[in-house]
């Protein structure tokens, strides 16, 4: 069971206390109008699929119940970083 | 075979005998022996039959490695445990234990005739063999192969075991206990780690429990790790898996071994996060691949010695050594020194050190190098052995009645590569050894390839002048792959190691190899002419030895396995005879039928009560939701599909969620009671799931927004009052609040009392009748419906559950989300357009409304269905057609989503998705069901009502 940091807890906590919610850094169009159908389908649902390094998003959802990003790698299974929502990709 | 007792030696306790039974026969054995000392000492070598050709096997191991001596332990009814190693199995006073895969007996086998013809059985035979013709396989083929495969029986009956579970923390934990494990062990508890010992014997000690030169040092060892606080010591506990962070899963057994079932837990599981993890396994002896290594009597050399030296067992009167490594040599010198009879040692390679020479001539044992065994006399045991000098014929025959194999070590890097730690191939051992780590993790001792059994070399089959193709040398002993069987697969084509293993099932049994995978690596590198490294390893995955689900489940098992949720008024429920049903966790009264009713007459007396007075219903499980703040009304505004900033306080919407991508994922009514202050509803399954999503956009997308969210979905017990008479049963139990239709119409909340309790009452509907949710604290729920059905005895109350509601709500055409829509489903395909905000610019899902595949014709909309025999109600899930002239497989159309009786229009109805429903209101369809196909008309979907005149009084 893999141990994952909680940035809002500040600690290490076992993964049955989180939840995996997608890839991170995809924000919510501000004018989702202005969209083409092409742009909104990638919107939607082209994700990226990479081998190595991968910028996702975790809820402590047993815990503090904050959304955070984290960078795990996909090979290894292990989590290179994680930081709250709303700071820069790392 | 005719092993024995010896006179003196070995850890068990010779005054304390033990009686147990193998196959119904009586046998002693002494304390601290396991099943296969203990029969060995009997003069027992046929332990069991093999899994594909039945042939007899005996005792390859003395520990976990046994891939032959396979038995199930039965220990009273439902404690049946099939496929132990009778090398692990501790013997007590009253053991059961029986041999596997045999019938009639073990020594006349019928299914033995697969060796016979074994010939025809090569790799890849079932896949060869079993494919034509194609109606052969379930009538034929698939009952027969099951009849004859599979290892040992499963039990038949529930488990009335029970299993304990702990997690454990620690800075150090060390697995495996023997010389290495013990002194890391020792170095360890006089520093301030908390450490932690496993080892899966009953004893402590590893290969020094076989060594009497020890026994000495590791008492004081065990002594002094005993006596330090630090340290914890658990022995039968099998470290089986290694999982990320240094985390362990180990099961200790802890009643197996007494004579008596205890009330105590049979197994516990441990689930182990270690600071640094040390692995010392050690390493497992080699077996030899010859003609006949098989045998019952043929066996490892290391465990003929731990036989002798640690149970006091001789495995035979007169042994042969074949060797290829040092240390069988050692072995044997220390079996003559022990008393037992050594008939010869022969050692495959021509260069062996003086000084073993010298020590083999002065304790009288013949000595031929360069020789090898090249056939096993004797079926159910070794009688005699062939021998031959490499690469000439000259064949010996010798007279033993057991031979040992010395072939060299492996080291036990099972733990290490869970961890996906890297191994490197170290040419002079003929091994893989743990290199690079993965976790913080050292591997010592004879595990890391560190050791000093002498040297060795590698053969992968024994030199022999006998044609190749026409010999039984085994390599995988529990699946009875054969070094042939590996020939064939390269043969055939494949060359990588994974596919070998899978085509042949080499190191694919209970044992996961631990035997095998080297000898079948060894073999492939011939065949293909490539260096082992070059091949690869096949992957090592959890568990290390088979353990039983009893542990791994622990208490998650019956009423335990998953909580279920109650409601306050539960209890009443069960004390007035509901029948229940789960909804998500929660268990909700289905109906409550009365005087022998089913369910269908239940669900018409409550519909009617509900229609034609009042009735009562237990809506608490509703998901809550309270959103405050100043942004609560912008924030619902931008989740939910219509319009929430002009609502008034006091006044209730229906709201209707959509995931982003266009599709109804939730909906529910929602009051406002203050500019700031929403109560949320949530359909009983998605309450967890809405609070989910409405916290993602809040923390992600609008942090910006000062908005809070709290579940009260278990603050509240919600008693749902529907019917004509739910007015007047309310009225004089409220304070506070007027009733009058004037002062609290439908779809209105209000704040005060009933019974002295505080509520929130809604004025809502499910069920198109007049009707009031009572929302109260959860601990009044049972005391407030118990009142109501009190004072409502004079309107004649009637508990009704959820199939009624089902039924009064589909009268009405509301639909219930995840029944009648399903992931796919718009808020136009649902009929529900006066629900989605025109003027609002933004909302979660909006933008997918126009998507092209969402505005295209043709798509599948919810509808009305009446059937034309009226009495005829459809299979919810059906399929429809609109001709069923046309060839089969016809083209559907659509399916029912929702289909009951309705007593109150005493007729049918239904509703489902149909393509281009909408537009094909009175047309005809077809609905193909087992009993015949029926015709029914396209309607709207309110069957009952349409004008709401019964809502609005």
């Amino acid at each position: 069971m893999i141990l994952i940091h909680c940035p809002y807890c500040d600690e290490k906590r076992p993964e049955i206390e989180f939840a995996y919610a997608g890839q991170a850094h995809i924000a919510r169009p501000v004018d989702p109008d202005s969209y083409s159908d092409e742009e909104w389908e990638r919107f939607l649902f082209i994700r990226a699929n990479p081998r190595g390094r991968h910028h996702e998003r975790w809820r402590h959802s047993h815990g503090c119940g904050r959304f955070f990003n984290a960078v795990r790698d996909t090979v290894t299974d292990k989590f290179e970083t994680t930081y709250k929502a709303g700071e820069p990709r790392k | 075979m005719s092993g024995y007792r010896l006179p003196a030696g070995g850890r068990v306790d010779r005054n304390k005998p033990v009686s147990f039974t193998f196959d119904g026969k009586s046998y002693q054995g002494l304390a601290g022996d396991t099943l296969a000392s203990a029969l060995l000492a009997n003069g027992i070598s046929l332990f069991g039959r093999s899994f594909k050709y039945h042939r007899p096997r005996g005792v390859l191991a003395a520990g976990s490695e046994e891939p032959n001596a396979l038995v199930s332990v039965l220990r009273g009814p439902g404690r049946f445990t099939p496929n132990l190693r009778a090398t692990n199995v501790e013997i007590h006073d009253g053991l059961t234990a029986t041999s596997q895969n045999r019938w009639p007996s073990l020594k006349t086998d019928f299914g033995a005739i697969n060796d016979r013809l074994g010939m025809f059985f090569p790799a890849g035979f079932y896949n060869k063999t079993f494919m034509w013709p194609r109606s052969f396989w379930d009538r034929l083929y698939e009952p027969a192969i099951r009849k004859m495969a599979g290892l040992g029986d499963a039990p038949t009956e529930v488990d009335p075991d029970t299993y304990a579970a702990t997690y454990a923390h620690c800075d150090l934990l060390i697995v495996g206990a023997g010389p290495a494990g013990l002194d890391a062990a020792l170095e360890a508890s006089g520093t301030g780690k908390r450490v932690i010992l496993i080892d899966e014997q009953d004893e402590v000690g590893g290969g020094a429990l076989a060594d009497p030169a020890l026994w000495a040092w590791l008492e004081r060892s065990v002594k002094a790790l005993n006596a330090a606080a630090n340290v914890t010591i658990l022995s039968r506990t099998t470290a089986f898996g290694y999982y990320h962070n240094n985390f362990i899963g180990a099961v200790q057994r802890l009643t197996d071994h007494l004579p008596e079932n205890s009330q105590a837990p049979r197994e516990k599981l441990w689930r182990i996060r270690a600071g640094e993890v040390l692995l010392a396994q050690g390493a497992i002896e080699r077996p030899l691949v010859f003609d006949g290594n098989d045998t019952p009597g043929v066996m490892l050399s290391s465990a003929a010695r731990i036989f002798a030296n640690r149970y006091g067992v001789a495995v035979g009167k007169s042994l042969a050594l074949m060797a290829v490594h040092d240390s069988g040599w050692h072995d044997v010198f220390a079996l003559k020194k022990a008393g037992v009879g050594i008939a010869a040692i022969i050692d495959a390679r021509d260069d062996i050190d003086e000084a073993l020479q010298a020590e083999a001539a002065a304790l009288g044992i013949a000595v031929h190098l360069s020789h090898s065994v090249i056939g096993v006399k004797g079926r159910h045991q070794v009688a005699a052995i062939e021998m031959c000098a490499n690469g000439s014929d000259v064949r010996r025959t010798i007279s033993c009645d057991a031979l040992l194999m010395a072939g060299g070590w492996t080291p036990s890097v099972h733990l290490w590569s869970h961890s996906k730690g890297s191994l490197k191939w170290r040419d002079d051992l003929g091994a893989y050894v743990p290199d690079q780590p993965n976790e913080n993790c050292r591997s010592i001792g004879a595990c890391s390839g560190d050791w000093d059994f002498g040297k060795g070399a590698v053969f992968d089959v024994l030199p022999t002048p006998k044609d190749q193709a026409r010999i039984k040398a085994f390599v995988d002993f529990q699946n009875d792959v054969t070094a042939n069987d590996i020939n064939l697969a390269v043969r055939e084509g494949f060359r990588s190691i994974e596919h070998i293993k899978r085509y042949t099932t080499n190191g694919m049994a209970t044992d996961q190899g631990k035997t095998s995978n080297l000898n079948g690596l060894q073999i492939a590198s011939t065949a293909l002419a490539k260096a082992v490294p070059d091949i690869g390893l096949t992957t090592f995955r959890p568990p290390y030895t088979p353990q039983t689900f009893g542990a791994l489940a622990g208490h998650a098992k019956g009423a335990l396995f998953q909580a279920t949720r109650t409601t306050n008024i539960d209890g009443w429920a069960e004390e007035n005879g509901a029948i229940f049903e789960l909804v998500a966790q929660w268990r909700r009264a289905r109906y409550f039928p009365k005087f022998g009713e089913d369910m269908h007459a239940a669900v018409n007396r409550e519909c009617r009560a509900v229609r034609g007075s009042v009735g009562i219903f237990d809506a608490s499980t509703l998901g809550k939701i309270e959103v405050v703040g100043p942004d609560a009304a912008e924030f619902l505004n931008r989740m939910y599909t219509n319009p929430w900033k002009a609502l008034e306080p006091g006044r209730c919407r229906y709201g209707l969620l959509l995931k982003e991508d266009g599709f109804i994922t939730d909906d529910g009514v929602s009051a406002r009671l203050a500019p700031d202050r929403f109560h949320l509803t949530t359909t009983t399954g998605g309450a967890a799931r809405v609070l989910n999503m409405m916290e993602d956009y809040l923390q992600t997308e609008w942090p910006d927004l000062n908005v809070w969210l709290t579940s009260t979905t278990e603050q509240y017990a919600v008693v749902a009052l529907q019917g004509p008479n739910a007015r007047k049963l309310l009225e004089p139990l409220v304070e506070g609040i007027d009733l009058s239709a004037e002062e609290f119409p439908h779809m209105a909340i209000r704040e005060g009392h009933i019974c002295g309790i505080p509520t929130r009452l809604f004025r809502v509907s499910f069920t198109g009748e007049l009707g009031f949710e009572i929302n109260v604290p959860t601990a009044y729920g049972r005391a407030l419906w118990e009142r109501l059905m009190a004072d409502g005895a004079e309107y004649g109350i009637t508990p009704y559950g959820t199939e009624t509601m089902h039924v009064l709500r589909a009268e009405k055409g509301f639909i219930i989300v995840g029944q009648d829509t399903d992931g796919t489903v718009t808020p136009y395909d649902a009929g529900l357009d006066w629900a989605v905000g025109k003027k609002k610019p933004d909302f979660v899902g909006r933008r997918s409304l126009a998507r092209p595949d969402i505005v295209a014709a043709g798509r599948r909309q919810l509808v009305g269905l009446l059937t034309e025999d009226s009495k005829m109600v459809l299979e919810e899930g059906a399929q429809i057609v609109a001709d069923t002239n046309q060839p089969v497989p016809m083209t559907m159309i659509g399916h029912v989503t929702s289909s009951y009786w309705s007593e109150t229009l005493g007729r049918s109805i239904a509703m489902a998705l149909v393509a281009n429903g909408h537009a094909m209101k009175g047309e005809t369809i077809y609905v193909p069901m087992p009993e015949g196909t029926h015709k029914a008309v396209i309607s709207s979907m309110v069957f009952y009502d349409q004008e709401g005149a019964r809502l609005h009084v």
